[in-house]
């Protein structure tokens, strides 16, 4: 019987694969317009003119929307949705008019030479760390708070024998999921139904009918099939905006899809990062003072912090601590969630920080973070439901043959190349979020479960199927799986590594509760049906600090002729609960280690500081990670038994690869190198005029 | 992407009649003015489809190879001709693009290829190549990856290809039909420096034809090589790359070749390097020398002055290796 722990190969794997899985636009009515997005060409001002009349005259086109004829929209809490409502640019790249044609080809066409006339006015585009615009936010992101302190740390760093004072750089970085945000929208009899590629079919439909004036069960999203999201699609932009406005309007179902270009600039992204750490140990390494004090951008239209300093608040103990948060609006879009918001930036600077913390105090930086090991949160005070980072340092110590490492940097050199090892610890929190299930026994034995969660790539409807099969004590194909439909019970987001846990809470609950009815109960001819929901449930949980944990350790060869950078050996073990299914656990933590490489040798948004906006915008230029980048990856867990987390017993998997695998890369750069490279990414003009000959 | 007129004509004398006509593209493997004409770059009001008139042969014939304009990258990189005797041009290829690209990229194709210049992919900010007389927002803007040779006050743009400059340094000549009759252009003279003409790429006249390119089999070409630094180790156009050829006979060095790709408007095969070190020592500082004084002429921005001493280490590291010294 397929249960949970088991290796179970995706149940979609093959519809993928072959193209029979459709995704977002590709589920588009045959009657469907096509609409195509007009996006500011100024960084800052007011749309003076459109001139819609040549356009509405072109063969095809059906309507061009504008701030002065789209519907107007109620507010739904973010003013990036609240697009065509005035004349206002506030970023480069915004959309200015939507067209909408018979094919896409027309309203490309039509897009792209409409006449729109702007007033424009002075931009301000670059973030600094000492931007005049910075000032601290009620709170950060997730709910973090802005600012918390423990001690004086000013004392604590002048007590202590070691000190490391370093600002950390990473730039705007693009999520860049293989499907691009998409939506098919239309209205029957006054309700909205929409085809949405959202990584929670749930929030979207609420946020809709919040904007469109609805009750929640007019509005109706579904989302069978997500290529990725990597958080950009954990809250709506633009584009389910834009189609159900355009529907509405034309009176047809209106397909639209950002292009790759569009996906930098319309989709969310990572805000660039500024962190200025100061770390103070004593003889023995015992940290008496961390300051983590983070600097990061917003738009003019909505506050997004990046919760950078949150990371080290839970990772290690300090006698003083003091972290912040500071932000500025700027004339750009607004940053949104990616892979590990906070704990991502955050680590690389911390674990950075930390590395040149070992090197100052003569202590190797795996002994460095056992020292400074907290018996409980130090930020919160509560116990830990379980923490392993030392187990997981000590198998990949033993994993990457980490004993015996010669600390000195610089010194090995093998032909051309330099060489050297990079340790980083990896932490993220094990959430879960209240979700409905729903299952139904049926007279012919089989069962029908309905959770809603949204499958964006990672196995999450493989694993509720094993979860729902698991719990009824059935083979999976007497289970019959609905997931991604925003009319089942409300499900949470597939977000913050937490979907597993929340909806396989409440799929485990629903049929615990089915088969206790059976039980005692005949399934009628219609069937025998539970709903239940998890939010009371999650309530009544201890208070405890919940986090999974990570070690990963990389080599790094740096070639002296060129400066460039390759990785051929990375080690990752992770203490994450239990292990779901470990073939699409596996992937999960892979994938986060290499956008980990990809963030600390590749990606960068090139900021256009004269015209605004992203120079770079195409996967030409925003380099990600190759095949041919990616060397020799290990990964392990650990076992882990933690009662504290929910039936399932299992901490998410989505994020923590990311967390410190950048550090670990840069570390280990250093260690070859000699040179401390702490503006991500490592490029080779970053290296070379500090390489030897 | 404005609708335009598709033809496929089945002869080159269709092809060159057609080709005549303004706001006309060729259109080979596809793999570059495809892109440029989604993103509005390119808006030809016809495109003439020459991808099956190329020739695929590749020929060995009067001490040359001969490649046909219709030739695939990938099929090219895997001769075993190239392999053998022009390995520049085998490692130039393999260095390029991707996989699925260079099934898809023709040899005539190639040498065609325009910039990746962030501001001339963007066709809603000024280009002067793009649009003359818009200006150049590169000079003092987005430029790590542009050129520090050869350029001007209009264009710091940079040939991105790999195969042309392989072509350089293997003194290959592009073989043209016009509508006038057939031209040779030796490669080092096919794509020109931006001057003040940006606009213009190469020395191909208008409606020409590339039909086959030449590569003679010479003993020097048979002691080439190629090396690209680049970003990522894959499909990433280069920082700096070189191609290269040298023979030493009792530690002098009899003949030598050194091409630098990815520096300026065209590959620059550096003369300067070649005179200072052809007969003289087959070493270290000999090369060093030689390439500080053609690199001298560079006049780099703030972002790319890396490039200069980039192209200095890895022009010594290439030359010393092929010398048969250890990189």
């Amino acid at each position: 019987m397929m249960v949970l722990g088991h290796d179970h190969v995706r149940v979609d794997g093959r519809d993928k694969v072959t193209g029979v899985a459709r995704y977002g636009v590709e589920k588009r009515p045959d009657d469907a317009l096509h609409a195509w997005a007009v996006r500011a060409t100024v960084a800052r001002g007011r749309v003076t003119g459109i001139d819609t009349e040549a356009a509405l005259a072109t063969p095809g086109v059906v309507e061009v929307l504008t701030w002065r004829n789209a519907p107007r929209l109620e507010d739904a809490d973010d003013d990036e949705l609240q697009v065509l409502q005035d004349d206002h640019v506030a970023y480069r790249g915004q959309v200015v008019a939507l067209v909408v044609a018979e094919t896409l080809e027309v309203a490309r066409e039509v897009a792209s030479t409409l006449d729109v006339r702007y007033e424009t006015e002075p931009h301000d585009v670059a973030l600094a760390i000492d931007h005049p615009g910075l000032y601290a936010p009620e709170q950060a992101n997730a709910g973090a708070d802005t600012d918390s302190a423990r001690g004086d740390v000013e004392e604590g760093l002048a007590s202590s024998s070691h000190v490391v004072e370093a600002v950390y750089e990473t730039p705007a970085l693009f999520n860049n999921p293989m499907e691009p945000h998409a939506t098919v929208a239309w209205w029957e009899d006054g309700a909205l139904r929409m085809v949405d590629s959202t990584q929670g079919t749930t929030p979207t439909a609420q946020t809709m009918a919040t904007l469109f004036g609805l009750d929640e069960p007019q509005v109706r999203v579904t989302a069978e099939h997500v290529g990725g999201g990597f958080g950009s699609k954990g809250t709506p932009k633009a584009n389910p905006v834009l189609a159900a406005m355009a529907a509405k309007v034309t009176g047809r179902p209106v397909a639209l899809a950002w292009t790759r270009q569009m996906m930098f600039g319309l989709a969310g992204y990572r805000t660039p990062t500024i962190s200025r750490v100061r770390l103070g140990a004593d003889a023995d390494g015992r940290l008496q003072a961390i300051s983590h004090e983070a600097f990061s951008q917003t738009s003019r239209l909505e506050e997004f912090t990046e919760q950078t300093a949150e990371y080290v608040r839970h990772m290690y103990d300090s006698r003083t601590a003091l972290t912040t948060h500071r932000v500025t609006q700027l004339d750009v879009h607004t940053p949104s969630w990616m892979r590990a918001p906070g704990e991502c930036p955050g680590a690389y600077a911390i674990e950075s920080a930390l590395d040149e913390l070992a090197h100052t105090a003569g202590i190797d930086p795996v002994e460095l973070r056992r020292r400074n090991e907290p018996e409980v949160d130090p930020e919160t005070g509560a116990p830990y439901s379980s923490r392993q980072l030392m187990a997981c340092h000590d198998r990949a110590a033993e994993l990457f043959g980490w004993a015996g490492r010669d600390p000195r940097p610089g010194v090995r050199r093998d032909g051309h190349w330099l060489v050297g090892t990079g340790v980083a610890s990896s932490s993220y929190p094990a959430m879960a979020a209240p979700s409905g299930a729903r299952a139904t026994a049926l007279p012919d034995g089989t069962f029908r479960v309905g959770v809603n969660a949204t499958d964006i790539g990672t196995g999450a409807r493989t694993v509720m199927l094993q979860a729902a099969a698991e719990e009824l004590k059935v083979e999976p194909e007497q289970v019959d799986l609905h997931i991604a439909d925003s009319d089942l019970p409300h499900g949470a987001v597939a977000g913050g590594s937490s979907g597993s846990a929340s909806w396989g809470w409440a799929v485990a609950k629903a049929c615990r509760a089915l088969r206790s009815r059976m039980a005692t109960e005949r399934v009628p001819d219609e069937g025998l049906e539970v709903v239940v929901d998890t939010a009371e449930d999650l309530k009544g949980r201890a208070s405890l600090a919940r986090f999974a944990y990570g070690a990963q350790m990389v080599e790094a060869r740096v070639d002296v002729r060129t400066g460039e950078v390759v990785v051929p050996r990375w080690v990752g073990v992770f203490a994450a609960g239990r292990i779901l299914n470990p073939r699409t656990a596996r992937s999960q933590l892979l994938g986060g280690m290499t956008m980990g490489l990809s963030m600390a040798l590749h990606e960068e948004g090139l900021l256009d500081e004269r015209f605004g906006g992203w120079a770079n915008h195409d996967l030409a230029t925003y380099h990600v990670a190759a095949n041919a980048d990616v060397g020799d990856l290990t990964i392990e867990w650990l076992p882990e038994d933690d009662g504290e987390l929910g039936p399932l017993r299992s901490k998410g998997i989505g994020e923590i690869g990311i967390v410190g695998a950048a550090a670990a890369v840069a570390n280990a750069v250093w260690h070859a190198t000699g040179v401390r490279v702490r503006s991500l990414p490592i490029q080779p003009d970053k290296l070379l005029d500090r390489l030897p000959g | 992407m404005r609708a335009f007129d598709y033809v496929r004509p089945d002869t080159e004398d269709e092809a060159l009649a057609l080709l005549a006509e303004p706001g006309t593209s060729a259109l080979a493997g596809g793999t570059n003015l495809v892109d440029l004409m989604r993103l509005g770059v390119a808006r030809p009001e016809r495109v003439v489809d020459v991808d099956r008139l190329g020739s695929t042969e590749v020929v060995e014939r009067d001490g040359s190879l001969w490649i046909g304009a219709g030739v695939r990258n990938s099929d090219l990189a895997a001769h075993p001709v190239v392999r053998e005797r022009l390995p520049a041009l085998s490692r130039a290829l393999l260095a390029a693009a991707s996989g699925q690209l260079r099934n898809r990229a023709s040899t005539g194709g190639n040498l065609l290829q325009r910039t990746r210049c962030v501001y001339f992919m963007d066709p809603t900010k000024p280009c002067n190549k793009r649009e003359p007389g818009t200006g150049c927002p590169a000079v003092d803007g987005l430029s790590r990856d542009l050129a520090v040779l050869g350029h001007s006050e209009h264009c710091i743009a940079t040939h991105p290809g790999d195969m042309s400059v392989a072509l350089v340094a293997l003194e290959a000549v592009v073989h043209v039909r016009t509508a006038e009759g057939d031209l040779s252009i030796p490669a080092v003279d096919f794509h020109r420096l931006p001057g003040d003409e940006p606009h213009r790429d190469t020395n191909l006249p208008a409606g020409a034809l590339v039909t086959a390119v030449e590569v003679p089999l010479t003993p020097l070409a048979g002691r080439s090589t190629y090396r690209k630094a680049r970003d990522r180790r894959s499909f990433a156009f280069g920082l700096v790359t070189v191609a290269a050829a040298l023979t030493v006979e009792d530690g002098v060095v009899a003949d030598v070749r050194l091409v630098l790709g990815s520096v300026a408007h065209k590959p620059w095969r550096a003369t300067v390097a070649e005179d200072a070190i052809r007969g003289r020592a087959a070493s270290g500082s000999v090369f060093d020398d030689a390439v500080r004084a053609e690199l001298a002429a560079a006049r780099p921005t703030d972002q790319n002055a890396f490039k200069v001493e980039l192209a200095r280490r890895l022009s010594v590291a290439t030359l010393h290796e092929l010398a048969g010294g250890r990189a």
